[in-house]
C-alpha cells in the first residue's frame, strides 16, 4: 500500500503536456524573456571578449573572443537551466501549487519532472542559441555551419544541469536556499571550468579534480564545434553529461515524491 | 443499494508518524448520488478524499474506486474523477479560458476535443464574460466555480469536492448548489466535504459524520436526525436559574447548558413552551432539530486543536 520514492519513474509522453504548460506561458513574456537572453551575451562579449581581449591577446592558438563566445555558450546554459529548475520549478511547486493541480490529473510527478526537465533543458538552448547568434554577428563563429553541432550538446548539458537544481528544490525551504547553491556549484564551475581560461593553466591537481564537474565535459565538447576543430574523447564526454543527467532526474523525482506524496 | 458502489473502502488506516489520521473507516458510495463527509476541522476527511484519489497512501485496508484498485490503478481513476481540492490551485499564468484547456491536456485531451465543452463549462460557471480575464482579477467565487468547471474537463463520473463552499456569501453558495445539484441529475457521482450543515442538508443523499479519524455514523440526513436527536429543539438565551433548568430537564429528553445558552431536546414541546410562557427576559427560540444536532450530539461541543 505504501509507495516506495525510490520506484522507477515511469514518465510517459504525456509528460509533454508539462513541457507545453512551460512553454505557453513563456511565450506570453516572450519581450522580457529576449531582452535577457540577447542582451547579457551582448554585454559580456562585448565587455570581457572586446575589452579584456585587447589586453589578452590570442589563447590557445584562438582569438580572446572566440575562445570567450565558445565557453559562454556553454556557460549561460547552465546557469539559465539552474535558474529554471531552482526558481521557477520551486515557484511552480510551492506557492503556486501547480505541481497539486496535476497531480490529480492522470500525470505523475515521474511526468511533471521529466517535464521540466526538459524545458528547463529547453530555456538553456534558447540562450545558447541567442549566444551564438551574437557570436557569430561578431565574427567569434569559426566553426561555421558546424557550430549548430554544439546545440544538442547543449541540450544534453542543459539536461545534466536542470536534475541537481530540481534536487535542491525539492528539499528548499525558500528560495534563499538556493544561494548555497550558486555559490558553491554554479559559480565554482563558471570560473574553472574553462569559459574564461583554459584548464591546463590550472595547477596539476585542480585539472584533475575539475573533470568531475559537467561543465568542463560540455565545454570540451562544445568549444572545438563552435571553433571547427576536432571534439577529443567525444563519447567520454556525452557519457559523463549522460550520466549526471540520468542519475539526476532519478534522485529528483525520488525527492520531489517525498516532499509532494503524503 | 441494489447498484454496485462506484466507491469502496474497506478498514482503511492512514497514519502522518505517530498521528492515526484515518481509523480503520469503511464505507460505500453509490453512484449517481451525493455522499457527504461531516466532522471537525482535523477529523481526516481531506486525508480520505486524497487516499480515494490516490494521491496519499494508507497504512491498511482496501480501497477500490470505479471499478479499479488503490493504489495501483491510481492513474485510470484520476482520468474518471474530477478533484476540487479544499484550496484553489489555479494557474495564475493562464487567462480562465486557458485553464480549462490547459487542464485538459493534462489529461490527454486536445484543445479541438475540448472547445466546446470548454464554452459549456464556462457558461455553467456562469464565468463566459470572464473568459479572458486573469485568475488574479477573478473573486474567491469565481475562482472556486472556475475551479469546479476545471474539476468537469475531463467529464468525469465522480466529482470530489473538498469544501466546495467555505468563505462564500450565501448568494454564491445558493448558485453552486445549483450547479451541484445539476450534475448530480446528470447522473455524475458527487463526494463533497462541508462544514455547512445546511449544504450536508440539502445535497447528501447519505453522509458520514467522522471524528479523529473514525467514522461515528452514517445515513441520510434525516435518518441521522431521527436516530440522534428528539425532533424538537427549544433554544433558550438569557439567565436561566437552577431552578427552571432542573424542571427543564424533568420535562424533556436531554437538557444541556452551553455557554450562556441552554438547549432543550423534546418530542413534546408545547408544555415546555407553556411553561416557559411565564419566564421573563429570556429568548425563546423554537426549531425543527437538524444535522447540527446531530454533528454536535455526536462530535462534543470542546473546541479542537
Ligand atoms: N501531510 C500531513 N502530515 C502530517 N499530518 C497531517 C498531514 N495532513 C494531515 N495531517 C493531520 O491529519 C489529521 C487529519 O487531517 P485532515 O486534513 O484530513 O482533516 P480534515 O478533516 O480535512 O480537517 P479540516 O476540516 O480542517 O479540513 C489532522 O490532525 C492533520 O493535522
Ligand atoms: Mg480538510
Amino acid at each position: 500500500m505504501k509507495r516506495s520514492i525510490w520506484q522507477m519513474p515511469r514518465a510517459r509522453a504525456a509528460a509533454f503536456a508539462v513541457f507545453a504548460r512551460n512553454f505557453l506561458v513563456w511565450r506570453k513574456l516572450l519581450g522580457p524573456a529576449i531582452v535577457l537572453n540577447f542582451g547579457e551575451p551582448v554585454i559580456y562579449l562585448l565587455g570581457l571578449g572586446i575589452g579584456l581581449g585587447a589586453l589578452v591577446g590570442d589563447i590557445g592558438g584562438l582569438p580572446y573572443l572566440v575562445f570567450l563566445a565558445s565557453g559562454i555558450v556553454a556557460s549561460s546554459a547552465m546557469i539559465s537551466v539552474s535558474f529554471e529548475g531552482m526558481y521557477s520549478v520551486y515557484t511552480r511547486m510551492v506557492p503556486q501549487k501547480t505541481f497539486d493541480a496535476i497531480m490529480a490529473t492522470p500525470l505523475d510527478i515521474d511526468d511533471i519532472i521529466l517535464g521540466e526537465t526538459v524545458w528547463a533543458a529547453f530555456k538553456g538552448l534558447l540562450s545558447a542559441v541567442a549566444i551564438l547568434i551574437v557570436a557569430a554577428l561578431l565574427g567569434a563563429v569559426p566553426g561555421g555551419m558546424m557550430a549548430l553541432w554544439a546545440l544538442p550538446v547543449v541540450f544534453l548539458l542543459g539536461l545534466a544541469f536542470a536534475g541537481p537544481a530540481i534536487i535542491m528544490t525539492a528539499i528548499a525551504d525558500n528560495y534563499d536556499f538556493f544561494n548555497y547553491y550558486f555559490v558553491l556549484v554554479v559559480t565554482p564551475m563558471f570560473m574553472l571550468s574553462g569559459v574564461f581560461f583554459p584548464i591546463e593553466t590550472l595547477p596539476g591537481w585542480m585539472q584533475t579534480a575539475v573533470l568531475i564537474l559537467p561543465l568542463t565535459h560540455a565545454i570540451e565538447v562544445i568549444r572545438p564545434l563552435i571553433v571547427g576543430e576536432p571534439v577529443e574523447h567525444l563519447f567520454g564526454h556525452l557519457a559523463v553529461l549522460a550520466g549526471f543527467a540520468v542519475v539526476a532526474y532519478y534522485v529528483a523525482v525520488a525527492l520531489v515524491r517525498r516532499r509532494l506524496w503524503d | 443499494m441494489l447498484q454496485e458502489p462506484v466507491i469502496r473502502a474497506r478498514g482503511l488506516v492512514k497514519c502522518f508518524g505517530a498521528l492515526r489520521a484515518v481509523e480503520g473507516v469503511d464505507f460505500d458510495v453509490p453512484p449517481a448520488r451525493c455522499f457527504g463527509f461531516l466532522g471537525p476541522n482535523g477529523a481526516g476527511k481531506t486525508t480520505t478524499l486524497k487516499m480515494l484519489m490516490g494521491l496519499a497512501d494508507f497504512d491498511a485496508g482496501e480501497l477500490s474506486v470505479l471499478g479499479f484498485e488503490l493504489p495501483a490503478q491510481a492513474r485510470a481513476i484520476r482520468a474518471r474523477v474530477g478533484l476540487v481540492p479544499q484550496g484553489d490551485n489555479l494557474d495564475p499564468d493562464f487567462t480562465v479560458r486557458e485553464n480549462l484547456f490547459m487542464y485538459a491536456r493534462f489529461f490527454g485531451l486536445t484543445r479541438r476535443e475540448v472547445a466546446g465543452r470548454v464554452d459549456e463549462l464556462l457558461e455553467f460557471a456562469n464565468l463566459t464574460h470572464k473568459a479572458d480575464a486573469r485568475v488574479d482579477q477573478l473573486s474567491g467565487g469565481m475562482q472556486r466555480r472556475l475551479t469546479i468547471a476545471r474539476a468537469l474537463v475531463n467529464d468525469p463520473d465522480i466529482v470530489v469536492l473538498d469544501e466546495p463552499t467555505s468563505g462564500l456569501d450565501p448568494q454564491m453558495r445558493h448558485v453552486i448548489w445549483g450547479r451541484l445539484s445539476e450534475l448530480r441529475a446528470r447522473g455524475v457521482t458527487l463526494v463533497l466535504t462541508t462544514h455547512y450543515m445546511e449544504e450536508a442538508e440539502r445535497l447528501c443523499d447519505e453522509l458520514v459524520v467522522m471524528d479523529h479519524g473514525r467514522i461515528l455514523d452514517q445515513g441520510s440526513p434525516g435518518e441521522l436526525i431521527r436516530r440522534h436527536v428528539e425532533p424538537d429543539v427549544i433554544e433558550l438565551r438569557g439567565e436561566v436559574s437552577d431552578g427552571v433548568f432542573a424542571t427543564l430537564s424533568s420535562m424533556s429528553s436531554r437538557c444541556e447548558r452551553h455557554g450562556t445558552a441552554v438547549y432543550v431536546y423534546t418530542g413534546a414541546p408545547t408544555v415546555i413552551l407553556d411553561f416557559l410562557g411565564e419566564a421573563d427576559g429570556l429568548t425563546v427560540i423554537h426549531r425543527r432539530a437538524g444535522l447540527e444536532d446531530v454533528f454536535l450530539h455526536l462530535t462534543g461541543r470542546e473546541l479542537r486543536e
